[in-house]
């Protein structure tokens, strides 16, 4: 019974608000008790535990809207809860916008170059019309950012990542990102990876496998998603006029006695199937379009540190290459080559593991998602054939009931 | 005991609710000629009631009867036991086939048209083991409508069955708009079917002696209807249409008829319109999901694990587009059963244009009436009741003699005689219209009661099958991607 209730308030606060009293963008109240849509989610993700014990718990909710004087944006709660050691407590809760997202993503892509970071939403919906203050954009992002999150928390190395505790904890991050900034300078070469300059031999088969199926994939998603975008795109057009048929029974009810009644029934039943194809394709522009720009995104990620991998396997060719035709000099393979070579090993072994993951993760994100739609559609097409049913009875001779 | 065979099955129930509603065996469930529906209330008005009040008219003795005009049978008796003779019930009427046909026509031009086989087989309903033989003949498009033509003219009273449209209309864009797509003349074939069927059973119009050499003999039926004359008299008919009509005293029932045609009309124009519009949209739904088919095929390629659930998922898909296809071939049907009923409106409003015209008529005459022996009291008793110039001329010119007199009112009177004959016949022919009319327009509502709701129950039931094929396909894929 609570747990009902509070959904209900969280339905409600969900939505996007107006804050206008707080200029600065870092709201002070963030101490509400966990809401029961973060509570949802625990249980949800207890379920695909799989054995393992899961420690840390994120969730992205509440977008409120920030009206200053130069700029207008959106601000999202950021959740934790956790009992892993390196959390000075067990739950937090902050304000974040986009751009820290953002930060975060350049952060891990920084510090873990050999793993597959998470894709963020783009910066700007694709269509470029859409209100980015809609509420429909905002509980789209808001989900996406949520997804981002829940993908690192997963991750048993990004999960650990010093930048991203920072970002779940921290009061005030825009200080930490100052003072990042200053240490990224100074440690310069180690973290940064050389670009270019050198070039690859020969790829390994099997990233070469990796690689090739990744552009085929993203191939066959693009197409989907156009697919959808048009069938989308029908259904509203097929709405449009769905809406002018069933009013014309009603007008020809009008002009009938004895055919007033089923007249008007077939009106209304054709207004419950409209009712039905608009919650379709709401559904569909809602849950089933993001996902896929999802995987568009995170596969053109995967081709980013297929890229990097390569860059660092061609680094430690082309120094093997110097050391050979300096070997007669020094007969000792140096220090630096070893440690190249180490640094492809472990990309290798990091981006195989990441890759795996990433096909179960794909693979089981499909399957609900494809589900989802065919469950979408059989809905549909149920609320249709209740329609029509009920209105047979209205047709048929009701003999001698005058 | 009766059998009718048409191919069509939409169109056959149909028929036969229109037959079984009046014959004997027929369902009780309609209301029979004596109980029209409530909704009708102007139409249930003593059916008798004369056009215009008047004074001639009122002395008539009601029984008496003009005499009766072989062309114009407006007063035919139609008991509901005709039903009984109906042809359709002695006679199975088919048009089987449909041929694509090149011959010269009158000004010797190359033209290509599409005749119809007609059969007909008399049904003998005592000994049904044995078949009679079938009797067949070809008629294209332009003798049908010759027929049907010949029928408006000869039974104005008769709200005549119409002929399914000329050229395509009212079509979705993948059906081919042109009159010799083979879709096309095949929905025309039972079109024609069903206006042969709705004559052959119609109480008055199946005992007509054109329609059945129509039916029966191939040679010479052409000359046999243009003897009839109705041509001329169609001629004339048109004439007077043409005429502005200033009817004084319109009868509210056929006004309200008329109004009725005309909003009938256009709500089902209306209607044909968005249906053909909604048509269009469900079928670029259902074929773009047909990409998916593709797809998916081409991507399960790529996969191991997902690989054959994507594959077979996209089998449905291809079935799911393709299944629009019939759908929307079904669909035409319905769309053909509204269009007789676009038609059928023009055909109420002939009948309350004939009546307008005949009601003018009247009203003229009796116009011509008062002014003759408004004239005649004039010259008896010498008064002018009103100035006329005919008065002024007599006081210029001098008196006439009274022989001239005498001469002149007798023609008058003798006018005044014939006028009032006319005018007595007139109103007889009035009443039996409108009586006779109104037979038939009540016939005719509870026909349109009946098929229309039948039209909509197959539609329904069309939606319904639609969707369940819908959850059929999307069940069988849900299988497919839960296997991934």
């Amino acid at each position: 019974m609570e747990v009902l209730l509070d959904l209900d308030l969280e339905w409600n606060s969900s939505r996007l608000k107006l804050d206008l009293s707080l200029p600065n963008g870092t709201p002070v109240d963030t101490s509400s008790p966990a809401s029961s849509s973060s509570l949802l989610n625990r249980l949800q993700l207890d379920d695909d535990l799989d054995g393992e014990t899961r420690d840390l718990f994120v969730t992205v909710d509440d977008p409120k809207k920030h009206v200053c004087t130069m700029e207008t944006y959106i601000t999202y709660r950021v959740t934790t809860k956790t009992t892993r050691a390196e959390f000075d407590l067990p739950e937090y809760s902050v304000r974040r916008r986009y751009q820290d997202f953002d930060w975060l993503r350049n952060k891990l892509e920084e510090s873990q170059p050999t793993h597959l970071i998470p894709p963020l939403p783009e910066k700007f919906v694709v269509k470029g019309v859409v209100d980015r203050f809609s509420e429909e954009f905002v509980e789209t992002r808001r989900k996406a950012l949520d997804k981002f999150l829940k993908r690192i928390t997963d991750h048993p190395v990004l999960s650990f990542n010093e930048h991203f505790s920072v970002f779940l904890t921290a009061k005030d991050l825009n200080a930490y990102k100052k003072q990042g900034m200053a240490l990224l300078s100074k440690m310069g070469e180690s973290v940064k990876y050389v670009t270019g300059g050198y070039k690859l031999r020969s790829r390994p088969l099997e990233f070469a496998a990796i690689g090739e199926y990744l552009d085929t994939f993203s191939l066959k998603l693009g197409t989907i998603d156009r697919i959808a975008q048009r069938i989308i795109k029908e259904q509203l057009e097929y709405l449009v006029e769905l809406r002018e048929y069933g009013p014309v029974y009603s007008t020809w009810g009008g002009l009938e006695v004895e055919l007033s009644e089923p007249l008007e029934g077939v009106s209304a039943c054709i207004g419950n199937c409209c009712t039905a194809l608009e919650e379709l394709s709401e559904d569909m522009t809602e849950d089933f379009l993001p996902v896929l720009r999802e995987y568009m995104l995170y596969s053109e990620s995967m081709k980013n540190v297929l890229k990097k991998r390569d860059q660092v396997q061609a680094e430690y060719e082309a120094k093997l290459e110097a050391v050979a035709l300096k070997k007669e000099d020094r007969p000792k393979v140096p220090t630096d080559v070893e440690k190249c070579q180490d640094r492809v090993e472990c990309f290798n072994a990091d981006l195989k593991a990441d890759m795996e993951r990433w096909q179960n993760n794909k693979r089981q994100d499909f399957r609900q998602l494809l589900m989802g739609m065919a469950d979408k559609n059989i809905q549909y097409y149920e609320k249709c054939l209740t329609a029509w049913e009920s209105i047979i009875p209205l047709l048929q001779d009701k003999p001698e009931t005058k | 005991m009766y059998a009718i065979i048409a191919r069509a099955v939409h169109f056959r129930s149909r028929i036969q609710g229109c037959l079984s509603s009046k014959g004997p065996g027929g369902r009780p469930a309609l209301n029979g000629l004596g109980a029209p529906e409530p909704a009708s209330a102007p139409a249930r008005r003593e059916a008798a009631e004369p056009l215009i009040p008047m004074e001639s008219s009122e002395a008539e003795p009601s029984e008496s009867r003009p005499e009766e005009d072989g062309a114009a049978p407006c007063s035919e008796p139609q008991p509901p036991d005709t039903m009984e003779d109906c042809l359709a019930k002695k006679m199975e009427i088919t048009v089987s086939e449909a041929e694509k046909r090149t011959g010269r026509n009158a000004m010797n031009m190359q033209e290509t048209y599409t005749a119809y086989l007609i059969e007909t087989r008399a049904v003998e309903s005592q000994n049904e083991g044995q078949c009679s033989p079938v009797d067949s003949l070809w008629r294209r498009y332009s003798e049908f409508e010759l027929l049907r033509n010949y029928l408006l003219v000869t039974y104005p009273h008769i709200v005549v069955p119409p002929l399914p449209e000329k050229r395509a209309d009212f079509v979705w864009h993948k059906l081919s708009a042109d009159n010799m797509d083979p879709d096309f003349v095949e929905r025309r074939r039972i079109g024609l079917e069903n206006f042969l069927l709705r004559v052959a059973s119609h109480p008055v119009l199946c005992q007509d002696k054109i329609f059945y050499s129509f039916l029966t003999q191939e040679g010479g039926w052409k000359e046999m209807v243009n003897e009839t004359g109705f041509q001329l008299k169609a001629d004339s008919r048109l004439k007077a249409l043409n005429a502005t009509f200033r009817v004084k005293n319109p009868d509210k029932r056929f006004t309200e008829l008329k109004h009725y045609s005309d909003e009938l009309q256009s709500v089902i124009s209306h209607l044909l319109r968005v249906r053909a519009r909604v048509a269009d949209r469900l079928y670029g739904v259902y074929k773009v999901h047909g990409n998916y088919g593709r797809v998916f095929s081409e991507w399960s390629a790529i996969e191991k694990e997902m690989g054959d659930g994507l594959q077979s998922a996209g089998h449905h898909m291809d079935v799911y587009a393709a299944s629009i296809d019939d759908i929307l071939e079904e669909e035409e049907h319905y769309a053909d059963q509204l269009k007789e009923y676009l038609f059928y409106a023009e055909a109420l409003r002939a009948v309350c244009r004939k009546h307008e015209l005949m009601q003018y008529d009247l009203e003229m005459a009796a116009q011509d009436l008062t002014s003759k022996k408004q004239q005649c009291e004039e010259l008896a008793t010498g008064t002018m009741r009103t100035f006329s110039l005919k008065g002024m001329t007599s006081k210029l010119f001098g008196q006439e003699t009274p022989e001239q007199r005498e001469a002149k009112i007798k023609v008058l009177e003798e006018q005044i005689q014939e006028g009032e004959e006319q005018l007595k016949s007139k109103n007889l022919e009035g009443r039996d219209f409108v009586k006779s009319a109104w037979a038939d327009i009540e016939r005719f509502k509870e026909q349109k009661n009946r098929d229309l709701k039948e039209a909509l129950i197959s539609y329904a039931v069309m939606q319904i099958s639609m969707c369940k094929k819908g959850i059929q396909v999307w069940t069988n894929a849900k299988e497919c991607f839960s296997k991934m």
